[in-house]
């Protein structure tokens, strides 16, 4: 157990450094570098999305507003008011958070569907919002926000977004999720808040949308409201599920899979689209409960399916 | 120890509940008998906490319980296994049974009330790695009463064990349920298979469409001859 913590920490590190040094060579190219990049902020926002859709069970969609809360503060912390990017990163995931809760509480009683068009449309709201507020550039949006996210800043708040996740699920809050996504009323009966667990998973996934969306605004240095729009929790929902619902490593496998395949159809123009939700359709036909369905890929997972591939060998 | 008086229940213009007044006393089996819709679940559920009452109260051990959260009705000692079992079917059963503990913070406690589950229901134990999802009908409601029992309750609520259960099942969990109760735990039974209750229960109440119509001894009940007609196939 130990030494596999050990090695985690070196692969994670190694890889750290690998596509740090590719960056600086200048090995990795600009296209391949916004990918990246654009691979860790789907990353935090599928694992967040998630904690929300995937364990606690409540199908949202209002996951690009929070991440709009995150983007537009953190900007205006560092454009406007001249703050320190770590400070903007978190003003924006706490904003995020109070959003959360605000939008939280009155819609988490709805279900199922009740509840998935009534966070769409508070993401809407959310957007609207920003639309009509001059100080923030109405429609036009921010322009020149100083790029302050790095390779750095990116992996660092990728892996905490990911640690975090996991330690929640894997704590009795996070067990209390599961079982009201398992069964609410059992759950009920069980002497678990409902409604705080719900409210809890909800604001902490948009909290971590919020430093998606800092990390974004930092990075492209330009966001429009047209940026979070529903396509973007759309994308996000898309990532969580073919990833598997309850899985956080599907999670990731599957935001890098869905980046790297926009990235590698960008070519093709409007067949892009066309080609993109066939291999969405595709993959649900044939794995329905998503890449990895609710189990995680572990190092033990791949040992194991290395004596099995021992063991065939040998027959 | 539980006593409900006048309990009126609404699901929108429903009217579920229609004054009904019932009490258990100390270290009994006390049943609630009646066909579909009769608004048996529902008197559960209204003790629990998980549905409102209009109007009336249910006060157990001398205190109201009608205005408080579903946790803390549980806190003070009232445990309920919900219909058709109902366990995390994702969590395994040992996490099951964790969760049935959710509101004890003593490790040493619970680690005690487990290890009597286990030997109250030593399949369990068996297989206590094994998603919930994965067991049989009759081995998940006895994860549902296992978990249930985690929480130490005074008072145990079950809501119709014996459904989709086969026969020789039915009899052993309405053995334990037996053993339960001699352990010292009150039990309020709600059930279809009125010969089933009727034969471990003390007492009896007989519902029909949201009023109680009979009351009494359980074994009268089952000899008189209007519950033999209703509920008893002849």
């Amino acid at each position: 157990m130990k030494r596999n913590n050990i090695l985690v920490g070196i692969l994670l590190l190694a890889l750290y450094l690998i596509v740090e040094l590719g960056i600086r060579t200048g090995i990795i190219e600009p296209f391949q570098q916004v990918n990246l990049f654009l691979m860790g902020i789907n990353i935090i926002l599928a694992v967040s999305l998630n904690l929300i859709v995937g364990f606690t069970g409540q199908l949202a969609l209002g996951h690009a507003g929070f991440m709009a809360v995150g983007a537009y503060v953190s900007a205006v912390l560092t454009l406007k008011l001249g703050q320190p990017y770590l400070l903007a990163i978190f003003a924006g995931a706490f904003a995020a958070l109070i959003m959360g809760i605000i939008i939280g509480l009155p819609t988490l009683r709805l279900k199922g569907d009740y509840l998935a068009i009534a966070t769409l449309g508070f993401g809407e709201i959310i957007r609207g919002i920003i639309v009509n507020i001059d100080y923030i550039g109405g429609a036009a949006g921010i322009n020149g926000i100083p790029k302050y996210t790095n390779w750095t800043w990116l992996y660092l708040f990728t892996l905490f977004t990911i640690f975090a996740v996991k330690n929640f699920v894997n704590s009795t809050h996070g067990r209390a999720c599961i079982a009201i996504r398992d069964n609410e009323i059992a759950a009920e009966t069980m002497g678990i808040n409902t409604t705080y667990y719900k409210v809890l998973a909800f604001s902490l996934g948009a909290f971590f949308a919020g430093i998606a969306g800092a990390l974004y605004a930092h990075y492209f240095f330009l966001i429009q409201p047209v940026t979070f729009s529903m396509q973007k929790s759309f994308d996000a929902l898309v990532m969580v599920v073919f990833g598997g619902l309850g899985s956080i490593t599907g999670s990731i496998l599957a935001a890098i899979a869905v980046t790297f395949l926009n990235a590698a159809l960008i070519n093709l123009g409007a067949l892009r689209m066309v080609i993109y939700a066939m291999l969405l359709v595709i993959i649900m036909v044939f794995r329905p409960q998503g890449l990895l369905g609710t189990k995680e890929f572990t190092f033990r997972t791949l040992l194991r399916l290395k004596e099995r591939g021992t063991a065939n060998a040998k027959d | 120890m539980l006593k409900i008086e006048n309990l009126d229940v609404y699901y929108g213009a429903i009217h579920a509940l229609k004054g009904i007044s019932l009490e258990l006393n100390e270290g009994e089996i006390v049943t609630l008998i009646g066909a579909n819709g009769a608004g048996k679940t529902t008197t559960l559920q209204t003790i629990s906490g998980l549905i409102r009452p209009k109007n009336g109260s249910i006060t157990f051990q001398g205190q109201e319980l009608t205005q408080r959260p579903a946790q803390e009705i549980v806190k003070m000692g009232i445990s309920q296994v919900p219909e058709g079992r109902r366990v995390f079917a994702n969590l395994t059963v040992l996490e099951n049974l964790e969760m049935g503990a959710y509101l004890r913070k003593d490790k040493e406690g619970i680690k005690a009330t487990l290890e009597k589950v286990y030997a109250r229901f030593p399949r369990l134990r068996e297989r206590k790695k094994q998603l919930a999802g994965t067991l049989s009908g009759g081995e998940q409601q006895m994860l549902a009463m296992g978990r249930a029992l985690m929480s130490q309750p005074t008072l145990l609520l079950l809501d119709e064990p014996s459904m989709g259960l086969a026969p020789i099942l039915v009899q052993e969990i309405f053995s334990i349920i037996q053993e339960i109760n001699k352990a010292g735990t009150t039990i309020l039974l709600v059930e279809q298979n009125a010969h089933m209750a009727l034969s471990i229960a003390h007492r009896a109440y007989i519902l029909e469409t949201g009023r109680i119509v009979a009351s009494g001894d359980a074994k009268e009940l089952a000899e008189s001859e209007q519950v033999k007609k209703a509920y008893l196939g002849g």
